[in-house]
């Protein structure tokens, strides 16, 4: 399947894109890729939301797309019958527009003159590239984790837009103990020397801390039982004899992750797209019982059991304020030891689910 | 198995065109499929068992997983025209408070179970000595999904004593409606129950 980055430029000087916290952001690029072809009456687009460290690259190989198990001819999200959009969000690293873009203001990356983004930031920018591509209504808009908060926020932003939404592993809203383990990360990049209060771009970057915040996210997104069968409590083939080595595998899995991740990811994105994570609410002061007042569309809600970061009750919740909401819901738990991480992993489920209920969706002409 | 055809027409002949159904342990959603195509209802369906849930979503259906044990508090007061158990009345952990909600939930509740007191159980029990196992009671006593055993006279008296609307019934025993002495005769009963309009309160 062959997938080649495009790039969307809007909000051009002197207009401009207004953020949800008033300021002004422009211009706005928006790096996407899409899989399979858009039909005539363009009914057929099924756009997927990438979460925290994801991007536009969700499917096709070399490298492998984060999604990669799930879309493609005759998987999950089928580019056989479906036109798939990814785009990285606005506020990240690859390829969008994001604390490390160019200000035209001053000619320098931005750092933290960037703005606060939001998932409905996120989601507006989103909106004005599925008008560039002429889609009235997407089929479905799909997304695990911070992509199932987008998917929720199409739902309550623009429900005429869609047919159908499929929100995985995620919440209405981040709970304390989620900020916190965001907090810890933030600070780890912040506590590094060179990160220089986020302006350390053209010299040398906050590896250590970035490396950190990533090593917490990984424990984060795995379970108890996926670690002990993964690890054990089995030692490093070429451990070395010095004190605080990696001694472990877990050690060594972890330091592995960090160090790679720094080499694609830019802190200060990991520091904005955290805190739109962190800043997520969709009641928003509104009863669970109003929030998807009106919702025309069908909405699959998967969770998974040992996701101990975004646990079942809070799909649940999600699926209570359909059901208030006489939204046309389906609700399934999908039983995996992979924690948080099943969303990328569960995939046979998962994809056995997603196909049927957009077979019927595509079929059922909501 | 046995077959549950004689039932699901039963239950089909209950239901109004176009109306609202939700169904408390709908299993793989063969009644809720026969409604929507027949009856062009509004179905939604819930259910436990997961893989159950994977046929159901293949077969286009709405379906949540969730234990109706638990209640039906998101749901207000008769927001379905219909809610049916077929077949799981018997096995939820509180019957009471399951059909309490379900009577609330719906304008009209289908309860389909199957007849501790038919004849062939009576035998199992009268001269064998042994719990009964019969074509509508079909599992051991030390693997069987059912929790509650009640007869056809038990729940008409029960629907008494709760002050339950009885609008409808049906008796089926060896695939065909029996209408003498159907605590005698019938291996399942259905009863279509509403909320007597006068009490004001149910319980």
């Amino acid at each position: 399947m062959k997938a080649t980055e495009k790039h969307f430029t809007f909000a051009q000087p002197p207009n401009y894109l207004t953020l949800e916290s008033g300021e002004k952001l422009s211009p706005v690029t928006l790096a996407y890729e899409t899989y399979g072809e858009l039909n005539r009456q363009k009914s057929n687009a099924v756009f997927v939301f990438h979460a925290l460290s994801g991007d536009a690259h969700a499917a096709g190989n070399a490298p492998a797309g984060w999604w990669n198990s799930m879309i493609g001819s005759g998987k999950g999200l089928d580019t056989d019958k479906y036109f798939v959009i990814c785009s990285n969000v606005i506020g990240g690293c690859r390829g969008s527009t994001g604390p490390s873009s160019i200000n035209p203001r001053t000619g320098q990356p931005y750092g933290l003159d960037f703005p606060i983004v939001t998932i409905g930031d996120m989601v507006n920018a989103q909106r004005c590239l599925i008008d560039h591509l002429g889609i009235e209504r997407l089929l479905a808009v799909v997304g695990g984790s911070m992509g199932g908060m987008q998917a929720l926020q199409w739902m309550v932003s623009y429900p005429e837009r869609i047919r159908s939404a499929i929100p995985i592993a995620t919440t209405m809203k981040h709970t304390p103990q989620q900020i916190a383990f965001n907090e810890v990360g933030r600070q780890a990049i912040m506590a590094d020397q060179k990160w220089k209060k986020g302006n350390y771009y053209g010299s040398a970057k906050p590896v250590k801390g970035l490396a950190v915040a990533r090593m917490i996210g990984h424990i984060t997104y795995m379970s108890d039982c996926s670690m002990a069968s993964k690890f054990g409590r089995r030692f490093r083939v070429d451990k070395q004899p010095y004190k605080f080595g990696a001694d472990f595998e877990v050690e060594g899995y972890l330091r592995y992750r960090g160090d790679n991740f720094v080499k694609r990811f830019d802190a200060n994105s990991y520091l904005y797209i955290t805190k739109a994570i962190d800043y997520f609410n969709i009641l928003n002061g509104k009863r669970l019982g109003e929030i998807f007042k009106g919702l025309k569309a069908k909405v699959l809600v998967i969770a998974f059991r040992s996701d101990w970061l975004y646990p079942a009750y809070q799909s649940k919740e999600i699926v209570q304020a359909c059901k208030l909401a006489g939204v046309d819901t389906t609700y399934c738990e999908i039983n995996s030891t992979y924690g948080h991480d099943a969303f990328l992993l569960e995939i046979d489920e998962e994809a056995d689910l997603i196909k049927h209920f957009l077979n019927t969706i595509s079929n059922g002409g909501v | 198995m046995q077959t549950n055809k004689v039932e699901h027409q039963i239950i089909m002949d209950w239901i109004g065109m176009g109306t609202t159904v939700l169904d408390l342990g709908c299993g793989d959603g063969a009644l809720l499929v026969r409604l929507i195509d027949e009856k062009q209802v509004r179905a939604q369906g819930i259910e436990l068992n997961e893989e159950a849930i994977h046929r159901c979503v293949a077969r286009g259906l709405n379906v949540l997983q969730e234990d109706i044990d638990t209640g039906l508090s998101e749901y207000a007061d008769k927001s379905f025209d219909y809610v049916v158990l077929n077949q799981t009345f018997q096995q939820v952990k509180k019957p009471d408070f399951v059909l309490k909600e379900a009577i609330r939930v719906g304008k009209k509740t289908i309860i389909v179970f199957p007849n501790f007191a038919h004849l062939s159980a009576r035998f199992h029990l009268f001269f064998k000595g042994k719990v009964p196992v019969t074509p509508s009671l079909p599992y051991e006593w030390y693997d069987t999904p059912n929790l509650h055993f009640l007869s056809i006279a038990d729940f008409t008296e029960y629907c008494e004593k709760r002050k339950i609307q009885i609008e409808n019934t049906a008796f089926i025993a060896k695939n065909k409606k029996v209408r003498l002495l159907p605590n005698l005769r019938g291996e399942i009963g259905l009863f279509l129950l509403s909320q007597k309009s006068q009490t004001t309160s149910l319980f």
